[in-house]
């Protein structure tokens, strides 16, 4: 049972951030019908950032007195550093070919993901870069069970990301145009809407969610590495494939099983397999049910 | 007429491909009108409206609105010009409630207080979709769309509005409601209305002056009241032998 329970803890915080990562997918799915492959990168981009601003600040010994003031602000210049990111990549990469087939633009994505990876590896190198150790100490105890502030901070975090991004998309007059965008671009140019602006608007908002995303798994495993995009990526896709693809509850619904799936399956079957199991949903889910949980018949929350 | 045209066309072209769609449209209106262009399927009624919006590029020639040519302008800057039009086959964002809808039709303004005044003005106008404001428009019946459509594009506080085929698939009774509205708006807030219609019978009622337009070129041009008198139109389009 304690096992359980901290298994249960552990999927959750994982599975925050599986969800946080699949957002970004849905979304721009949603909006233009591509998978933007080099999602992942932003994620990776996020935890660079998020290295260097906390280690430039621990050097400056405000990490040390102020360690949350100081996460907090590292997270939200990370973010704003990968939502412009995210905007110039789609300026480059894919607006260029919005008249073109899909495939072009799958294409240029997967090119667009080594570009990135590959820019993360010449200017921050190869070898892991560890972050500065101000937040792993410490946590409660419940019998055997630990939960770390970290994670509580990090669910916490999640939760707090997902909340904003349900009112922006859902009660806001920007989240409105983007789900009119994504159900019929003519006729939101027809009222007015710069589809332009709103689909560059959408890669920033996933790519802010990513490098939020990627600053906390540094936090929590205690290092970035410029692969790391690629594996959570995947499995973050596969997320919001199984939530079905273009559904925003669909993909934080799917971020949250593949997050426990994982851990339970490495919990109690082995954990050398623990990444074949998001690939196992991924491919049960395309052979069985590919609209996913919440895709097509379950309307309401498609963007 | 003294005035000037609200809303000209010169010689417009329009292709799909190898296709010619329109070949060299010219036609005015006049503010305070209701102009009806009338034709059969595939005569590039719609591809006109969508030619003048900004979303069918033109190959060649003007079109000009308020004396101004907006030919290549991008389509989402027409509307807070006061150039609204509702499309063929209504484009509800059928994910929105019928109230997101509306919020929609004025994405441009930010006069909150008066965006407001405007819904209760089209709930007024259409009292059902009142009591449907939560629902999603996708799940209207064809006639609500329609009035939503319509609602939605008032929202803009259109000086021009553009009609496509508001009659389309819709029971004769609705078709007339739906019309009455179309005077309405047209007579109490003196909006401009140029309309495009296969029921030729009820568009030439509506409106003062109309269009008939044949494969891509207009083929006629007359007061309403003589197209509906006049034997040709009435044997092409009014269902006479």
């Amino acid at each position: 049972m304690e096992f359980f329970l901290q298994q249960l803890i552990n999927g959750l915080t994982l599975g925050g951030i599986y969800a946080l990562i699949a957002l970004g997918y849905t979304m721009v799915y949603g909006i233009i019908q591509l998978i933007n492959f080099a999602h992942g990168e932003f994620f990776a981009a996020g935890g660079y950032m998020g290295v260097i601003l906390l280690s430039f600040l621990a050097g400056q010994g405000y990490l040390q007195t102020h360690p949350w003031l100081c996460l907090g602000g590292a997270m939200l210049l990370a973010m704003v550093f990968c939502a412009f990111l995210a905007m110039a990549v789609e300026k480059v990469a894919y607006m260029p070919l919005r008249k073109s087939t899909r495939l072009a633009a799958l294409v240029s994505a997967l090119g667009m993901s080594i570009f990135l990876s590959n820019g993360l590896m010449l200017t921050q190198g190869v070898y892991d870069k560890p972050y500065p150790a101000a937040f792993s100490q410490g946590g409660f105890e419940f019998g055997n069970i630990v939960v770390s502030y970290l994670q509580i901070m990090i669910v916490l975090i999640t939760i707090g990301l997902l909340i904003f991004l349900n009112i922006l998309v859902f009660k806001t007059r920007i989240g409105k145009a983007m789900r009119a965008t994504a159900q019929d671009k003519v006729m939101s140019a027809l009222v007015g809407i710069n589809s332009n602006k709103i689909i560059s608007l959408t890669f920033a908002i996933g790519a802010s969610l990513a490098a939020a995303a990627g600053i906390m798994v540094g936090l929590y495993y205690g290092s970035v590495n410029y692969t790391m995009g690629f594996v959570p990526g995947i499995k973050a896709f596969a997320a919001a494939v199984l939530g079905g693809i273009g559904n925003i509850t669909g993909a934080m619904l799917g971020g949250l099983i593949i997050g426990m799936v994982e851990i339970f399956g490495a919990g109690y079957i082995s954990g050398q397999y623990k990444d074949v199991f998001a690939f196992i949903i991924l491919i049960a889910v395309l052979y069985f049910r590919p609209t996913g949980i919440m895709g097509e018949n379950v309307d309401d929350t498609r963007v | 007429m003294t005035t000037a045209p609200i809303l000209e066309l010169r010689d417009v072209h329009t292709s799909y491909g190898n296709i010619k769609a329109l070949k060299g449209i010219s036609l005015s209106v006049y503010p305070g009108e209701i102009v009806s262009i009338i034709g059969a399927n595939g005569a590039g009624k719609s591809t006109t409206l969508m030619s003048i919006c900004g979303i069918i590029p033109l190959k060649a020639g003007e079109v000009r609105y308020n004396g101004q040519a907006i030919q290549g302008k991008p389509a989402d800057l027409l509307p807070p010009m006061g150039l609204c039009q509702v499309p063929e086959g209504r484009r509800i964002f059928p994910r929105l409630s019928v109230e997101d809808n509306l919020d929609m039709g004025a994405f441009f303004r930010r006069d909150k207080d008066e965006i407001s005044k405007d819904r209760e003005h089209v709930f007024a106008l259409f009292p059902v979709l009142k009591d449907r404001r939560n629902q999603h428009g996708g799940t209207l019946s064809g006639g609500e769309q329609q009035m939503l459509a319509i609602g939605r594009a008032l929202m803009s506080r259109p000086k021009v509005l553009l009609l496509d085929e508001p009659s389309l698939g819709l029971a004769p009774l609705i078709v007339q409601k739906i019309f009455e509205i179309i005077n309405e708006i047209n007579r109490e807030d003196g909006t401009t209305i140029l309309l495009v219609e296969q029921n030729a019978n009820i568009a030439l009622q509506t409106a003062q002056r109309g269009y008939v337009l044949e494969t891509g070129a207009i083929i006629m041009e007359d007061e309403a009241q003589n197209l509906l008198n006049n034997p040709e139109i009435r044997k092409a389009y009014l269902g006479e032998s």
